[in-house]
């Protein structure tokens, strides 16, 4: 016979104004197998609790249920009090009376009582048949995968490698950096991105605990949390990076031009080439799509020229494979494909480029050393027009999400060309200005007064090319009249995608990506930096668009919780997870079909099913769906479930 | 291929030249257009009221006509006609309440209609029936030389739910005019509204906005406007008159149908093309490219 304690909890009035907590407790106590029954203002506060621990020693207790709010909130609370006194966690249980009854039946105290009473007995009818579970105890490999070498993934490593623990960064170019190394400036301040990015590259590249795979794409993930196996494609490079010193000779030699991915096709680079001169790691790669040797069998310039012959024509993609402990996914983003906009001319008119294209069209570094030269003849703009929100807010065309930097990077944008072109004017079309950063609303405020940007609030309608002029024509709704700016270059700040290829990584790691493609996090407000995956994390603009500040904090957020992760020896996993009665399973399959974390599988010689614990996330779809019994979850048998329904109908 | 003929009013008249050459190149390519008997106006400008449901009784009524005859498609050549008619015809397709609330009003017809018939323009039925391929093929006297600029106004074209091709970038006139044989000049201002029926109320209004259109097709180095609606026709035309007081350097540019143009590429007898009609007499201009006169 079961020795259990029913505990009533009066949450103040949100319970006791409702239902009678004291005749709650009062009908408890005659109940079968209960032994002590009372009630209390706040059973979470410490005396309630302390309560609790009393009457379990005195009355040698074997199993508590707490009537109380939803399990949600305080299961954790009161199955931690009783496991303080050794009575194991998983003997409390928690009745809610709260959400699913006081609050809803606030106007009828007597049916109220009623259905809490139901509620209570059916829970000690649970919990006559819990078992003592213990959670289960899984190893970690501590080493961490970090997927993307942007800014986000590059301070993920950074910090989990300054902790001791060893990081394994692969990038799918030949050098870290991502994004920002193209960047003209940073807002709101107007720093150099170079200057503050290179130095953690550099870090990176020379860390003894980050093995740093450049060129390289994850080709296959299996396992779980702490147990993760990984296989890494090298792409090819036919560059033996080992032997290459980085001397740059074989770039120079090269006689091969194309346009540049990493200049947004503004400018040439060869068929062998780095990114950029602080690449990290500095080893070329050689485009077989456009090298003459691969096109049309000769020239090999670059081998003759190599002094350490590294040059390897034979070169074939390679795998490794990686074990770690923890993921994290930092694949950032890319600007959304323009041709789609025909309204505004990209890519039929020379001088209407891109966010990322004026980005390098600003760069001090870029292909005109900051000197805002147009594409199509290489002069001055003298009046620039940007327009804000291309693709994003636009849920009838295209995204309805906002970008979230365009703002701020059009101001600065705007800004580095006054500065550039002080007699030029900039125009900019905007919707609505979202400068919601430390420092970004004064920094909007200085590109108006000082640097007398022009901001037009309305949508422009057309974009065209009249002479060698770009005319462009909006509306400024703020007069309700007509504009028309006769514009020597035309900016589009263009809506932020996530970048290609993350929904097929997605789909290896199991992580939930939301209709854009964006990676889905645990929760939103409190779980922002976790994937609903156990054991991968997200980091930086491949979750959402995001500034630089922002992503580099989600990527210390990221890193914090592989670290902690990494802080225990094992893994301890809940217990209420699906398991199998060999006797009584026939090998259907239906629970491997259904699991949606892919924990359950055919064992191949017995023929039955085999749940792997680690994986198990326990939501009980595998017990649902057997159609003899054989699947149940622990503490959440078919037996528990009936004397549950029971208690409810036997009035 | 006989298919059901929407002409409109102003096709019997100020615009017969759009209707003599479209329904002469239209037999010289296999169509037999066959004149709707009993048709009445299209209604003209679409009501956006969504209770103004008595503007819907004309477009409506004339596709009861089409099913009369027993046939499940009309071709209209007014860009006018056909953006009433068509989008009339959607409305009716999407609310079936008022489809029964407008044949209740129409209780005196024999037929009840039921959102069945297809309504296109003849541009459709060119590139999607005959094929513009099929067209080059059958041209006589190709357009070589003429320097042409396709204008579609915004009614063949917007909204985009009706639209006969992309409301930003339609290649239609375009891929048809190349097809002939002509040279297709692109300016940004094919698409822009001709200003419509404020040619009524505000002459200067269409003065400067015909000015607009026609100068940035003449600095394109166009020779001739090509376009599809008697309307935009009037404004782009006829109004040079005005636009000549108005810009003392405007040159003038001859304004065709594109059916002038296809049944002169046809080889067909030049007085279907009606060039006596055209305000801007094109004849010299066609003559100087030795495209008329010939046959």
């Amino acid at each position: 016979m079961s020795r259990i304690g029913v505990f009533v909890c009066h949450c103040g009035l949100n319970i006791a104004g409702t239902v009678d907590v004291e005749k709650a407790a009062r009908l408890m106590s005659n109940y079968p197998g209960v032994i002590y029954a009372s009630d209390y203002v706040y059973m979470c506060s410490d005396p309630g609790q302390d309560m609790i621990k009393e009457v379990v020693k005195e009355k040698k207790l074997d199993g508590i249920v707490v009537a109380a709010c939803s399990p949600t909130m305080h299961e954790i609370t009161f199955r931690n009090t009783v496991a303080s006194i050794g009575l194991n966690p998983y003997r409390c249980e928690i009745a809610n009376i709260r959400e699913q009854c006081s609050w809803v039946h606030q106007d009828n105290k007597e049916i109220a009582t009623e259905k809490a009473v139901q509620i209570i007995e059916a829970t000690v009818e649970k919990l006559k048949l819990d078992k003592s579970l213990v959670p289960l105890s899984i190893p970690i490999t501590k080493k961490a995968l970090v997927i993307g070498g942007g800014i986000a993934g590059i301070q993920a490593s950074l910090d989990i490698a300054d902790s001791g623990y060893e990081v394994v960064l692969v990038e799918k170019n030949q050098s870290i950096g991502g994004h920002m190394l193209q960047l003209s400036e940073t807002f709101p301040t107007l720093d150099c991105p170079q200057c503050i990015a290179t130095p953690r590259m550099v870090q990176v590249g020379q860390h003894p605990k980050i093995k740093l795979l450049a060129y390289s794409e994850v080709e296959e993930v299996s396992g779980y949390v702490g147990n993760f196996k990984v296989k890494i494609r090298r792409k090819v490079s036919f560059v033996d990076w080992d032997k290459c010193t980085g001397c740059g000779l074989c770039i120079e030699k090269c006689p091969v031009k194309v346009l540049s991915e990493f200049d947004e096709f503004l400018a040439k680079r060869k068929a062998i080439y780095t990114l950029f001169p602080q690449a990290v790691p500095n080893k070329p790669v050689i485009d077989s799509n456009n090298c003459l040797y691969f096109t049309k069998g000769k020239c090999r310039a670059c081998e003759k020229n190599c002094s350490v012959k590294a040059i390897n024509f034979e070169q074939k993609d390679s795998f490794i494979e990686e074990d770690v402990g923890a993921i994290i996914v930092a694949t950032g983003y890319d600007l959304m494909d323009k041709a789609e906009i025909g309204e505004y001319g990209y890519g039929k008119y020379e001088d209407v480029i891109d966010g990322l294209q004026a980005e390098r069209v600003l760069a001090p570094a870029g292909p005109t050393n900051g000197i805002p030269y147009r594409p199509s003849d290489g002069k001055i703009p003298k009046e620039v027009v940007f327009i804000q929100c291309v693709g994003s807010r636009d849920p009838e065309h295209y995204y309805p999400y906002c970008s979230k930097v365009c703002c701020m990077y059009t101001i600065k944008q705007a800004m580095l060309y006054k500065h550039a072109v002080p007699d030029g004017q900039a125009y900019v079309f905007y919707m609505d200005i979202r400068c919601n950063g430390k420092g970004y609303e004064e920094f909007l405020q200085r590109g108006i007064e000082e640097d007398r940007i022009l901001y037009i609030r309305g949508r422009v309608s057309k974009v065209f090319k009249d002479g060698d002029k770009i005319e462009v024509w909006g509306a400024d709704t703020l007069t309700g009249r007509k504009i028309e700016i006769s514009a020597d270059m035309v900016v589009l700040a263009m809506a932020m995608v996530p970048s290609q290829g993350v929904k097929k990584l997605a789909e290896k790691l199991r992580l939930a990506t939301d209709e854009y493609g964006f990676l889905t996090e645990a929760h939103p407000k409190l779980r922002p930096v976790e994937s609903l995956t156990a054991g991968c994390f997200l980091a930086g603009a491949a979750q959402a668009p995001k500034d630089i500040p922002e992503a580099v904090a989600q990527a210390s957020g990221a890193a914090s919780k592989v670290l902690s992760l990494f802080s225990q020896d094992v893994f301890y996993h809940e217990p209420i997870i699906g398991s199998v009665d060999e006797e009584v399973c026939v090998g259907c399959g239906n629970c491997v079909n259904i699991c949606a974390y892919d924990a359950v599988e055919l064992d191949l010689v017995t023929k039955v099913a085999k749940v792997n614990p680690a994986l198990c996330e326990g939501c009980g779809a595998c017990s649902a769906a057997c159609p003899s019994g054989a699947m149940q979850q622990n503490n959440f048998g078919k037996r528990q479930i009936f004397e549950m329904v029971d208690a409810f109908t036997k009035g | 291929m006989k298919i059901s003929y929407f002409p409109g009013c102003t096709l019997k008249t100020m615009a017969k030249d759009f209707e003599d050459s479209a329904l002469a190149s239209a037999s010289c390519l296999g169509i037999e257009l066959v004149e709707l008997p009993r048709w009445n106006c299209c209604g003209t400008v679409y009501s956006l009221t969504s209770d103004d449901l008595i503007h819907q009784v004309a477009p409506i009524r004339n596709l009861i006509r089409v099913k009369e005859q027993e046939d499940n498609r009309v071709v209209t050549l007014c860009s006018m006609c056909y953006h009433t008619l068509k989008r009339a015809n959607k409305l009716v397709r999407e609310d079936r309440e008022k489809l029964d609330k407008l044949n209740n009003l129409m209780y005196r017809e024999d037929v009840k209609y039921d959102g069945e018939i297809e309504v296109l323009h003849l541009l459709e039925i060119l590139k999607n029936e005959v094929s513009f391929n099929q067209i080059a093929k059958k041209v006589k006297i190709p357009l070589k030389e003429l320097k042409v600029a396709p204008y579609y106004g915004c009614l063949l074209l917007r909204p985009p739910e009706i639209g006969l091709d992309d409301a930003e970038n339609p290649t239609i006139l375009k891929d048809f005019l190349e097809s002939i044989g002509a040279e297709v000049i692109d300016y940004p201002y094919q698409t822009e509204c001709c200003a419509s029926y404020h040619t009524v109320v505000n002459v200067d209004l269409v003065v400067e906005r015909a000015h607009d259109i026609l100068s940035s097709a003449i600095n394109q180095g166009a020779e001739a406007i090509v376009l599809s609606c008697p309307l935009c026709g009037f404004n782009l035309d006829n109004r040079q008159k005005e636009i000549k007081e108005k810009f003392s350097d405007f040159k003038g540019i001859p304004v065709f149908y594109f059916t002038q143009l296809l049944a002169l590429s046809l080889g067909l007898d030049e007085k279907v093309c009606g060039f006596e009609l055209n305000f801007v007499d094109p004849r010299h201009l066609l003559k100087s490219k030795h495209l008329t006169g010939r046959v």
